[in-house]
């Protein structure tokens, strides 16, 4: 199966950004004066790939327009094909616009070629590029039938297969439009006048030769960056450009079968160093919805200094996600699945320190008989009553404030680590009625706790 | 008959059609207070769930904590999840244990601010994966108490909001609410909202006090007004 992107060069550089409707709306990426590609919105202004950017103009005085990117071109290629081999682990890149993948093995997986060729289609849109599917019996098939944008090898022009300028100045000599017609055509005269090339490329394309393919081989750790066509400072139109490389990152992880345990986001600017943005995970993840999620908490929370340019995501320490098959996630409904995904929810946006478990711990000092921790020793009740509120630190009372009802219960102890304890703890009923526990050391009367 | 019928259940299904009978199934779940004479008088027999409870407490210490703990306590020893949050002091985790409650099911969640505790409040009441929660919400204006009891709609968990006794001026949501005074050793609780009819004397209900606790053995009752009689530790 072919996917081939003619808008690449545009999308590479453009991505990023959230479309919007309008007038406004019209770009085009030019190389030598000329406009090597352009969005939906100018085609319709009525700019058309290869007219001079000064006719460009005239037709579309709006027209914005972006340099080639050559190396950012073939950045998105990679991304892509690593973000497709979650469908097969056979994707070959065929620069510069095409990757081709080898379903064949995976189409029962995914339920027959419609239902997967949608899942391409939607998955490379989130991602944020337009592809022309076609699958063909071999990859030079499925390439020819991509960029021609046929049914079938012999309805497709010749100029679909891209011949070289003097066979196709021939082949439109001698009136030869279609691949079928030139199949027709006798071997023996044809090769010297076309080249032989030509005719082997068809005899792969036919799969009369075979056509050995180099596999993309997915790097070990995600990194991807998104250049931002204009600077952005809102959250939001951040968030979209979040989406995009999360998506990215899902993909990637499930070619792997793996999720990870937390990622970087890094938001660089023009002029000052970048903005880091670290979030983890309880247990390892791969939902990009889930991501983004805990990403619009710290977007929300973040004052930007100045605008950022670009985004980078990087991922690593992948570990094996057990129990999924695919990218979609939105069957998890345990429990204890929402619950952690909670607590990953509030840690982002209120601080990891600030969400957190109770537990005991072996000290006679009322202050350290507790830890901020999930699980740990489980001892025995204390000596004496203990209240339901502890107050930190312990709030200073004068003599007149309270009348005392039981006590003393002594508490001498951590003279071993400096914090030494000497109090004489009482419970007490304050004048408005509440039940206090109070203590008195050397320094006076404190208010500890509530019983509550 | 069959088509009028099946026109029928069309406009039971797709209409806010009130029938009678399917009340009996559609009362959510309440979860016991551990108090007999409070499970009396609260509608379904216990701590409404999927709906706002507001505890408007007199002041601080005067045993509000220990009218929930019975079914904190419960809640938690049946591997439920219990989250408090923004509460006002550190719920201090010995007499915890010491109430029957298993820590390893508590978690605190502390707010730095108003906006984030009733964010954070909504996000466990809409991920239900929580089965109680306390929350101190001091100030609250009618809407955002609305957006919450939604957001309680949406799970069902026990959802208790402790509130100043002024708050008890402002109309809300809730659809229980309960006013707490001490009363010697025991807690008068005044329900001052519930579905069915009012409830006009205040319940007297028994709290466990430290003082009873205590029982003599262990600790000695001081005969001296003043603390100064005191000796003093050094």
């Amino acid at each position: 199966m072919a996917l081939c992107f003619p808008r690449l060069a545009l999308e590479a550089l453009l991505r990023g950004r959230a479309p919007s409707e309008g007038p406004d709306d019209l770009w085009a990426v030019i190389e030598n004066r000329s406009v090597l590609v352009c969005n939906a919105a100018a085609t319709a202004a009525g700019v058309r790939p290869g007219s001079a950017l000064a006719a460009a103009w005239a037709l579309a005085p709006r027209l914005r327009t972006l340099p080639r990117n050559a190396p950012a071109e073939a950045a998105a290629l990679e991304a892509i094909a690593a973000w497709a081999c979650q469908f097969t682990s056979r994707v070959s890149l065929e620069p510069p616009q095409a990757v081709l993948l080898e379903v064949e093995g995976s189409l029962r997986l995914f339920g027959g070629m419609g239902r997967l060729m949608a899942r391409l289609h939607s998955g490379l849109a989130g991602i944020g590029f337009e592809a022309l599917l076609a699958a063909g019996p071999t990859a030079r098939a499925a390439l020819w039938l991509a960029r021609g944008e046929g049914e079938t090898l012999e309805a497709l022009p010749v100029c679909a297969i891209a011949p070289p300028p003097e066979a196709l100045a021939l082949l439109q000599r001698i009136g030869i439009s279609t691949l079928g017609e030139l199949m027709r055509l006798p071997r023996a005269a044809a090769a010297p006048r076309l080249g032989q090339q030509l005719l082997d490329d068809l005899d792969r394309a036919l799969g009369r030769i075979p056509e050995p393919r180099a596999f993309f081989a997915p790097p070990e750790r995600f990194r991807a960056q998104l250049e931002l066509p204009a600077p952005v400072a809102q959250a939001e139109s951040l968030l979209f450009a979040g989406r995009r490389l999360l998506l990215q990152l899902e993909g990637f992880l499930a070619a792997r079968q793996a999720g990870v345990r937390g990622f970087a986001l890094n938001l660089l600017h023009r002029d000052s160093a970048p903005t880091a943005i670290e979030i983890g995970f309880a247990v390892p993840r791969r939902d990009a919805e889930h991501g983004l999620r805990l990403l619009r908490e710290r977007l929300g929370a973040l004052a930007l200094a100045s605008p950022a340019e670009a985004l980078q995501l990087e991922a690593g320490g992948l570990a094996p996600l057990a129990g999924t098959t695919s990218g979609l996630f939105h069957d998890a409904h345990s429990e204890t699945e929402e619950w952690e995904r909670l607590l990953e929810r509030l840690q982002a946006r209120l601080g990891g320190t600030r969400v957190h478990g109770l537990t005991l711990h072996a000290d006679h000092r009322p202050e350290r008989a507790w830890r901020a921790a999930d699980g740990g020793e489980v001892l025995a009740a204390p000596l004496g009553p203990r209240p339901l509120w502890l107050l930190e630190p312990p709030r200073r009372l004068s003599e007149s404030d309270f009348v005392l009802l039981a006590g003393p219960e002594r508490i001498e102890a951590g003279w071993w680590d400096g914090e030494d304890v000497v109090r004489d703890y009482f419970i007490a009923r304050t004048r408005a009625g509440s039940l206090s526990w109070i203590y008195r050391a050397p320094e006076g009367w404190f208010l500890h706790g509530l019983f509550a | 008959m069959a088509a009028p019928s099946a026109a029928l259940d069309a406009v039971l299904l797709h209409h806010p059609v009130w029938r009678g009978g399917v009340l009996a199934q559609a009362a959510p779940q309440a979860v016991p207070t551990g108090f007999a004479g409070l499970d009396r008088e609260l509608p379904g027999g216990g701590w409404p769930t999927g709906a706002l409870t507001e505890i408007l407490c007199a002041d601080e210490g005067i045993g509000e904590l220990q009218l929930v703990l019975p079914a904190l306590a419960a809640l938690s020893r049946a591997g439920s999840r219990v989250a408090w949050l923004a509460p006002p002091h550190l719920p201090y985790a010995p007499a915890l244990a010491a109430a029957g409650v298993r820590l390893e099911f508590l978690t605190v969640v502390r707010a730095p601010g108003r906006r984030d505790a009733l964010w954070a409040a909504e996000q466990v009441l809409r991920a239900g994966a929580c089965r109680a929660l306390l929350a101190w919400l001091p100030r609250t204006s009618y809407a955002e108490l609305r957006r919450l009891a939604v957001a309680a709609e949406a799970g069902a968990a026990f959802t208790a909001l402790f509130r100043p006794p002024q708050a008890a001026r402002e109309s809300s949501p809730a659809p229980l609410r309960l006013g707490l005074e001490p009363d010697g050793e025991r807690l008068a609780v005044r329900i001052l909202k519930r579905r069915g009819a009012l409830l006009a004397a205040p319940l007297r209900i028994p709290i466990q006090r430290p003082v009873h606790a205590v029982g003599g053995a262990l600790l000695s009752t001081p005969r001296t007004r003043s603390p100064a009689a005191r000796p003093c530790p050094v």
